[in-house]
Formats: structure tokens, C-alpha cells, sequence
């Protein structure tokens, strides 16, 4: 089960080395992103995640909240 | 989003899967370095005045009341024990009821934005509304500031 995590245990683990996922549409994304995230859409997930992630390392979900 | 993707990743494989439930308004809020083409962007937290008279809801309005008169301020905010906004206070029934408790004559619910809300957005946000200002809040509902419709 993915765990619910913070702010501040998000930028620990990134710091460890975990990888930090944008899963927002690529557009979103190329508008604002965290510093140091990989763009994987939601919808292109699965063929991005085998070719651009590392499942031996930890990673970071997030997404966006509504103003 | 970022739930069905953590979600998704374990299913394929992946075994240390973290959702950062904040996202990226948590990290706008907390001016944490971001990139892309609306990085430099000035949003309503960099607006937002500070210095927004508040009040605690079992506080007497004494104090805020005078402060809005003499400051001239449209309203005082009414905040909980950790700033989370719960109402505002009109500078009329500061007048009329000098000695209240702020609960006592409070507009509960006030409008609010969130703090990472561009700043060019706000001043037609405001027109539309026909507002002369409004609170700024982080994603809990805490109590950032007050932007002004000269201000933007």
C-alpha cells in the first residue's frame, strides 16, 4: 500500500535519492514542476514508469490541488 | 492523480511507493524551488499584506477594532489556535460593539484563495466578485494574508 507522506518526508527521501514523479498532464508539467521531478502522466504511466523510473529506488507521487 | 499512480506503480512492481499528499500547492506555499515556464510567476502570497489586523475567536475586539479604525482596514480576521481562518469582522460592528467577543459578532466563512494562485489572476478575480480584496490561505485553511485590489 503506498504511504501518505508530507512535506518535509518528501524532501528527505528525495534527498536519499528517491525519485520524484510529476503524474500530471505534460503540459502542467512544463508549466510548473518541483525542482528535480520526472515527468510521468498518469495516463502514459505505465509504458514510462518500465522505461524512465528505477524500481529498486524509492518514488514520490504527487499531483496538484485546486486553488 | 497522484493515489492511482502510487497505486499503480506497486501494482507493476515497484516496492517503495510515496505519495506526497500536498503536491505541488504545498510546495508553492512553502516557496520551495520549482521549474518550468511559470517558475518566476508572482503569485497572491508574495501580494498578500501581513499585517492584516486578527483577532482570536474568544478574544475581546478592543485592540483589532481600533486597529481597523485607525488603519483604515475593510475587515479584521478571526482565527482559530493555529490561524486557520474562521470569519471576519466589519468595521461596523467593531464600532458598534467595542467590547464584544470576536465569536459573538463575526461573519463566519469568509472567502478565501489559496496563497499559490497567480497574482495576475487576481485583480479580474476581484473585479468579477466586485471585492476590494480578499484572504489569503495555505491548503489547511491557515491564515496567509490580505490582498488588496490596488495591490494587483
Amino acid at each position: 500500500m503506498p504511504t501518505s507522506i508530507e512535506r518535509e518526508e518528501a524532501r528527505s527521501l528525495v534527498d536519499a535519492g528517491a525519485q520524484l514523479v510529476d503524474v500530471l498532464p505534460r503540459e502542467e508539467f512544463e508549466e510548473l514542476h518541483l525542482a528535480g521531478a520526472l515527468s510521468v502522466p498518469l495516463r502514459e504511466l505505465d509504458e514510462l514508469a518500465r522505461s524512465e523510473l528505477d524500481p529498486e529506488r524509492a518514488v514520490v507521487t504527487y499531483c496538484n490541488d485546486h486553488y | 492523480m497522484s493515489a492511482r499512480a502510487a497505486w499503480r506503480l506497486e501494482t507493476i512492481g515497484f516496492g517503495q511507493v510515496y505519495r506526497y499528499v500536498g503536491g505541488k500547492q504545498d510546495w508553492l506555499l512553502a516557496r520551495l524551488p520549482v521549474e518550468g515556464r511559470d517558475a518566476g510567476v508572482q503569485r497572491a502570497f508574495d501580494v498578500a499584506r501581513r499585517d492584516v489586523p486578527v483577532c482570536r475567536l474568544r478574544e475581546p475586539v478592543t485592540d483589532v477594532g481600533r486597529r481597523v479604525a485607525d488603519e483604515g482596514w475593510p475587515l479584521a480576521v478571526v482565527v482559530n489556535d493555529v490561524d486557520v481562518v474562521l470569519g471576519r469582522l466589519r468595521p461596523r460592528a467593531l464600532a458598534e460593539h467595542p467590547d464584544a467577543i470576536a465569536d459573538e459578532i463575526m461573519v463566519p466563512g469568509p472567502r478565501t484563495v489559496r496563497g499559490a494562485r497567480p497574482a495576475s489572476e487576481m485583480a479580474a478575480w476581484l473585479d468579477e466578485r466586485n471585492v476590494l480584496g480578499v484572504l489569503v490561505t495555505d491548503v489547511d485553511g491557515v491564515l496567509v494574508g490580505y490582498v488588496r485590489r490596488e495591490d494587483v
